[in-house]
């Protein structure tokens, strides 16, 4: 993780959204950012897991990255780290994927993974038998352990449903507290790798309400894993609290999940995206416990600093910078776009906030967009009732307009008059109505 | 028996018999009129609606609705509806126990205004508020040709409140009025609001699940409007017209299709301050800049915006609307709305009241009570609460 990487400068794939101001500036740091502006240093990154995260990932780049030579790179972790482990369908997987460019070692050795698929039905025998043979003595203890072991080796086979399935099997044999965090870790585990993001938000409140106080490093993780949920659920308010409330107690012990400092990137963009200026504040730059993640991405935390102190074109040029090593992250990829545009937003809006009047040359200029695609964002704030403001379109100038009170309670009054003699006259009407049906009927009736 | 009707009409004197007068009149009216007495039965009639006094007539109103609708009949066959617009306006006032009551005579009128196109003479008939109905199908035919008078006459919220009655009265049944009001309704919101607004909880379950399956068409049409794209719309407009065309309405939807622009538009003022035409004519989908300036042009004629153009430079600056709420003839307005609102409202407690004392409605509520506390008493009299 530490390491000093010379990256490949400048970004590969997508373009930039936004024209740059100026070159990616920051590797001359010698940083520890391996999400950082430079290409991606595939090996660095996959160090930082370990487990199925690990592989899933490299197979992510993989897929995603465009670009053979960072592909291939991940295609061979991917297929060590397969074959470190048991599961014969993801090393058929990367096997096939990698179609032979690798040389003679990553091929399909077909060899190893029938033995792999063999021992595994002889070990799933053996623990199913073990199993019931616990069952029939009734020893709670055994049976959790059985069904435990047998999740963990689902799990180690890529079977994500059986393991899930097992690993919630546990939950009516486990007796003390430490049990139940376990068989709540190993379903988060699970279903974070399943994408079922209910089930960890459940599981994360029922291993919070464990009645003994749980230590730091649970802690952190349950906190990390709530994060996840809120943030595959697109409530980044909320994720970002999770994040930020994340102790530094953490640090590689969750590695099979996340890394510190994915804490601190999606952290950080969640909160850019989402907090008010005294929140992000108070929440993410006065909080020193959070300032430990943020040491890892140094460029995350430039950008916050520059987003507080109104330096914009610096702020949008980091993003774009980590842009395409985001776009990799099996997490984050969906919700860039629109973090991204919320954070634009949010700077549009905070630029504007303090002035009566704004040239929109200048404005352009700060954030190194042009004055025609300034006035389009503008505009669509404006409607969306983000920006309280009309624009000049012959001198280019934006003034802002402060709603005259008075005149806006007068017109609501005599809206809601009418509104009101309106619904009134109806409701007589129609009561008048139903009375006529309703002596209609008592009249047939009789 | 005709001929004795007329011969002893003669001998009569509307005014002060009316009511023997009405008697031999519908009677007269009973059976077929021929074509070259239809004239001088016209004539009669007229002078008997005039003349004749209102306790009277009020004794027995069938016949008068009778002899009234037969009128009708004539005026329609003869297509001199013209004729008879006058003459049912005063019928209805002299049958009307307020003004406040429907009668059946109302749709009549209201239908020869539609066909003479004398749309003004309605309007004193259609701003009297209705709170008292006799048939509630003449409620649904009423409510539907007035809103049909209000848009010709462009004045789209009172249309739209009329329609709304119709579309959210109770029935139990769907009727062809209804299904009929509802797609003029959705044209009319389109036109006035911009969109459609859904059902409010009183309407009645029959018209919430059956309208929308009559009314495709419309439907489709209000949503392409949302979309706010001209040329969704005129797609949709065209895929659909002879439906609209059968329906009679396409001149409704030539408007909506013209309100669409006047929406950008207004839309625009909310952002800009000043705004080139060119610039105008883009985000409107307008082919020119000269387009664009007629439409605001005639917006601004019509008071929908408040703006002022320079040829010159070939910019629209857009203005705030210059009213003060300062001037006096506002102050009234307010004033008289605050009567006005006032009468309601108390008109609104005594009707409840009045359901508080009726006999059905208590026998109800004691029947659901379920103890009799002491602070359960309140000042009902102890006979109510028998059951």
């Amino acid at each position: 993780m530490d390491g000093d990487e010379e990256g490949v400068v400048g970004p590969m794939g997508d373009e930039a959204m936004f024209p740059n101001g100026g070159g990616d500036g920051q590797q001359q740091r010698g940083s520890k950012a391996v999400m950082g502006g430079e290409q991606m240093d595939v090996e660095a990154y996959a160090s930082l897991y370990t487990g199925r995260t690990k592989v899933t990932r490299l197979l992510f780049i993989a897929d995603r990255c465009g670009n053979e030579g960072m592909q291939l790179e991940a295609l061979r972790l991917a297929y060590d780290e397969i074959k470190k482990g048991e599961d014969s369908q993801l090393y058929r997987e990367a096997a096939s994927k990698i179609a032979g460019r690798l040389g003679p070692q990553y091929t399909l050795d077909q060899a190893w993974a029938d033995s792999i698929d063999r021992r595994a039905e002889q070990r799933k025998d053996k623990l199913e038998n073990e199993l019931s043979g616990y069952k029939t003595n009734l020893i709670k203890e055994s049976i959790r352990m059985g069904y435990n072991d047998l999740g963990d080796f689902y799990y180690a086979h890529g079977q994500l449903g059986d393991a899930f399935k097992n690993y919630v099997r546990t939950r009516d044999y486990c007796t003390t507290s430490k049990h139940i965090i376990q068989m709540c870790l190993n379903v988060i585990l699970v279903s974070i790798e399943l994408g079922q993001f209910m089930h960890v938000s459940n599981y994360v409140s029922k291993a919070e309400q464990t009645p003994d106080t749980l230590d730091p490093v649970t802690v952190a993780k349950l906190r990390c894993a709530a994060g996840l949920a809120y943030l595959e659920a697109k409530k980044y308010k909320l994720a970002a609290r999770k994040f930020l409330e994340t102790g530094p107690e953490l640090g590689n012990n969750y590695a099979e999940v996340i890394a510190p400092q994915d804490v601190a990137t999606y952290g950080g963009l969640c909160a850019l995206s989402s907090f008010d200026r005294t929140e992000l504040k108070n929440k993410v730059i006065d909080n020193i416990n959070f300032r430990n993640f943020l040491e890892l991405v140094p460029e995350v935390r430039e950008l916050i600093h520059d987003f507080y102190a109104s330096r914009y074109a610096s702020c949008l040029e980091y993003l774009e910078n980590l842009k395409p090593n985001l776009l990799l992250d099996i997490h984050l990829h969906d919700h860039v776009e629109t973090l991204y545009t919320q954070i634009r937003h949010k700077a549009i809006i905070q630029y504007t906030h303090p002035f009566i009047s704004v040239d929109l040359h200048t404005m352009a200029d700060a954030f190194k967009t042009g004055v025609a695609g300034l006035e389009k964002e503008l505009e669509a704030l404006i409607t969306d009732n983000q920006i309280q403001a009309r624009i000049d379109s012959h001198n280019k100038i934006l003034y802002a307009r402060h709603a005259d009170q008075r005149n806006a309670t007068f017109q609501r009054v005599l809206q809601t008059g009418v509104e009101f003699e309106r619904d009134a006259r109806a409701m007589l009407l129609r009561a008048n109505l139903i009375k006529h049906e309703y002596n209609q009927r008592a009249a047939r009736k009789i | 028996s005709q001929a004795l009707a007329s011969c002893l009409l003669e001998q009569l004197d509307p005014s002060k018999h009316s009511l023997g007068y009405l008697y031999l009149l519908e009677a007269y009216s009973s059976g077929p009129i021929l074509r070259e007495q239809a004239s001088g039965y016209l004539l009669t009639v007229v002078e008997f609606i005039n003349s004749c006094s209102a306790e009277q007539i009020r004794l027995t109103p069938d016949k008068f609705v009778s002899v009234c609708k037969s009128f009708k009949d004539q005026v329609m066959q003869l297509q001199v509806a013209i004729q008879g617009v006058a003459p049912l306006r005063t019928a209805i006032r002299k049958l009307q126990t307020s003004s406040e009551h429907l009668t059946t005579l109302h749709p009549d009128f209201l239908l020869l205004c539609l066909l003479s196109k004398c749309y003004k003479a309605a309007l004193s008939i259609l701003d009297d508020d209705i709170f008292e109905v006799d048939q509630p199908r003449d409620l649904f035919l009423y409510c539907y040709y007035g809103g049909m008078i209000n848009i010709g006459l462009k004045r789209f919220h009172k249309a739209l409140e009329c329609l709304h009655n119709v579309v959210t009265a109770p029935m139990t049944a769907l009727n062809a009025i209804a299904v009929e009001a509802f797609k003029k309704y959705i044209l009319v919101s389109l036109i006035h609001n911009g969109q459609v607004p859904s059902f409010p909880k009183y309407t009645s379950a029959t018209a919430q699940r059956n309208l929308k399956n009559y009314t495709q068409p419309y439907i489709d049409l209000a949503n392409c409007y949302v979309t706010g794209k001209f040329s969704e719309l005129e797609t949709s407009i065209q895929t659909n017209i002879e439906k609209f065309q059968a329906d009679n309405n396409l001149g409704l939807v030539k408007q909506v299709l013209s309100s669409l622009y006047k929406r950008n538009i207004q839309r625009l003022t909310q952002t800009y301050l000043t705004l080139s035409l060119q610039d105008i004519a883009g985000a409107v989908q307008l082919k020119t800049p000269r387009e664009a300036e007629m439409h605001v042009l005639r917006m601004i004629q019509d008071g929908e915006i408040f703006a002022t153009i320079n040829q010159k430079d070939g910019m629209v600056s857009f203005h705030e609307d210059p009213e003060q709420y300062k001037t006096c003839e506002m102050i009234e307005h307010i004033d008289s709305s605050i009567q006005r609102l006032m009468g309601l409202s108390k008109k609104l407690s005594s009707i409840d009241e009045h359901i508080s004392c009726d006999p059905a409605y208590l026998t109800k509520i004691s029947r659901e009570r379920q103890r009799f506390d002491f602070d359960d008493f309140d000042s009902v009299p102890h006979k109510f609460l028998q059951t």
